[in-house]
């Protein structure tokens, strides 16, 4: 019993995680029909800079906060140089670009840092808290600091003007601007936020995974299983998504298939939603008349 | 002096115009009308003042010349449209959608008067108020439309067939209602309706536009006595 309560904590932590990213994905997807392949590896690279800054003797909130405000600047910025150009672009063409985004990402980070694997610290304390044998400080750290940040995004797009134009730019783009709203910042910004949250990720998963260049592979794979399972339009449906998904992966390698073979469990599960519910448990279905 | 000065209007979505030439005014305060057939050009027309595509000659709001100004920083100047389709969004509440309307607008205490203002005008919004908009009928969301563009607190109000779709009790409660915020607030209106008689009735001048010119124009009571116009656009 306590083996299996240790395996569903772990995976509501790593699964929060996966909850963080696919929310990224998703915040992308809403305002532009197009998933970031990418997502994963700005989070990486996002970590390698705080690393760096640890490193340089930076206190870690400190790095952790100006990394999280860099990824959100570089996230808008990319929307702006990059993704901007190709906007009205076949689809095909987009996806291009994100892979070559991610590429390049991944090469760039294996060059200036290598391919070593590097550890990367926790802030929380290494004794479990509370002296609870179910889930060491990480995860529970972990689990609140994403459900802090996630609490904060819903305040934020709920309760906001801002928020809600970003909602609005993304549902209807023709009428938000006939409302006065800049949509192309609107779109900047979701950039932003989305490469934010990614930044939260990736220090959070390196103390688990350790840090190098294609740590993020395996997570990207699992926010996305996370994003179709909850609906790839639905922000909450990803966050569930990315909790259930983290708790399968643990059980399932745990008791069934064996460690070796958890990341399967994420490619069954996109390809099993894909074939017999494409738009996941929240998703909207679409309907078109012939 | 005209508060929208339109002079040699060309506009169109590629390869041919749409609008070949087009000039009219709406005067300060004013209610401008323009009637039109299926394919004449009149939602075109409205998309070129708001700069939704691409157009040529002089397009004047309040003197300063906007062709070359991008749609939302039109909205900003306090030109608000209710598209064709109304615009609604869908998956947003009716509030959420009027404050949408109001994004440009920072004093808090005048919006919030705005949104009781509007739900005066239209109890049924109110009744509606946390209820998601796409879940509203024709008549509400074209309700929700005209009232999320007074919540722009417009100077200029672009709308595009209005009366369409809807029954004719909710037409002419919403034409009631266009009429009382021209008079009340001041606000000029450029209107486009393929319903020639009610149009007439709420302006003070109108365009007659044929594919892509203007054919006719003058005062209400002069375009409605006119023969081709009546047999044409009013049927008798």
């Amino acid at each position: 019993m306590e083996a299996f309560l240790h395996q569903v904590f772990s995976g509501l932590a790593t699964g929060g995680i996966y909850a963080s990213l696919a929310l990224a994905l998703v915040m992308i997807y809403q305002s532009t029909n197009h998933i970031n392949f990418a997502q994963g590896e700005m989070a990486m690279f996002s970590t390698y800079l705080a690393w760096s800054m640890i490193n340089g003797g930076m206190p870690y909130w400190w790095a952790f906060l100006l990394t999280v405000l860099v990824s959100f600047v570089v996230g808008a910025a990319i929307e702006r140089i990059i993704i901007r150009p190709v906007e009205d672009a076949p689809v095909l063409s987009v996806v291009t670009v994100f892979i070559a985004l991610l590429v390049i990402f991944n090469s760039v980070a294996g060059w200036i840092f290598t391919y070593t694997i590097k550890t990367f610290p926790s802030p929380f304390p290494e004794q479990p808290l509370f002296g609870n044998r179910y889930i060491s400080s990480h995860e529970l750290g972990s689990i609140a600091v994403t459900l802090l940040v996630l609490v904060a995004l819903y305040l934020f797009f709920r309760f906001t003007p801002l928020g809600l134009a970003m909602r609005a730019a993304a549902q209807n783009p023709l009428s938000s601007r006939l409302a006065g709203i800049r949509v192309g910042s609107m779109l900047a910004l979701g950039w932003g936020l989305a490469a934010a949250v990614g930044a939260v990720a990736g220090l959070l998963v390196a103390p688990i995974v350790y840090l190098e260049p294609n740590m993020m592979a395996g997570v990207l794979l699992y926010a996305f299983a996370a994003a179709l399972v909850g609906g790839i339009d639905n922000p909450f449906g990803a966050v569930l998504g990315g909790f259930m998904v983290g708790v399968l992966e643990n059980l399932i390698g745990a008791y069934v298939i064996g460690t070796e073979l958890k990341l399967t469990v994420a490619l069954v599960l996109i390809v099993g939603v894909l074939l017999f519910k494409p738009s996941g448990m929240f998703g909207k279905v679409f309907v078109s008349r012939v | 002096m005209a508060l929208l000065e339109v002079t040699g209007l060309h506009a169109g979505y590629g390869a041919a115009d749409v609008l070949r030439g087009v000039s009219f005014a709406v005067e300060q305060g004013g209610i401008t009308a323009v009637l039109g057939a299926n394919g004449a050009g009149k939602t075109t027309l409205l998309r070129a003042v708001s700069g939704m595509l691409g157009r040529r000659g002089s397009i004047r709001f309040d003197g300063q010349p906007i062709e070359k100004t991008a749609t939302e920083d039109i909205a900003r100047l306090g030109v608000a449209h209710v598209p064709d389709g109304r615009g609604t969004f869908l998956d947003l509440t009716t509030e959420e959608n009027l404050r949408i309307g109001a994004y440009t607008r920072k004093d808090r205490t005048t919006v919030a008067q705005d949104l009781e203002r509007v739900f005066t005008y239209f109890p049924r919004l109110k009744e509606r108020r946390q209820q998601q908009a796409g879940t509203l009928s024709g008549g509400e969301q074209q309700m929700l439309a005209v009232s999320r563009a007074l919540m722009l607190r417009p100077r200029l109000l672009l709308l595009d067939e209005p009366s369409f779709g809807l029954a004719p009790l909710v037409v002419q409660d919403i034409f009631g209602i266009l009429r009382a915020i021209n008079a009340e607030q001041g606000v000029s209106v450029l209107l486009v309706e393929q319903n020639a008689g009610l149009a007439l009735d709420l302006a003070d001048n109108a365009y007659v536009l044929e594919t892509g010119q203007v054919v006719m124009s003058g005062t209400t009571e002069a375009v409605r006595s006119d023969e081709a116009v009546r047999r044409a656009y009013l049927g008798y």
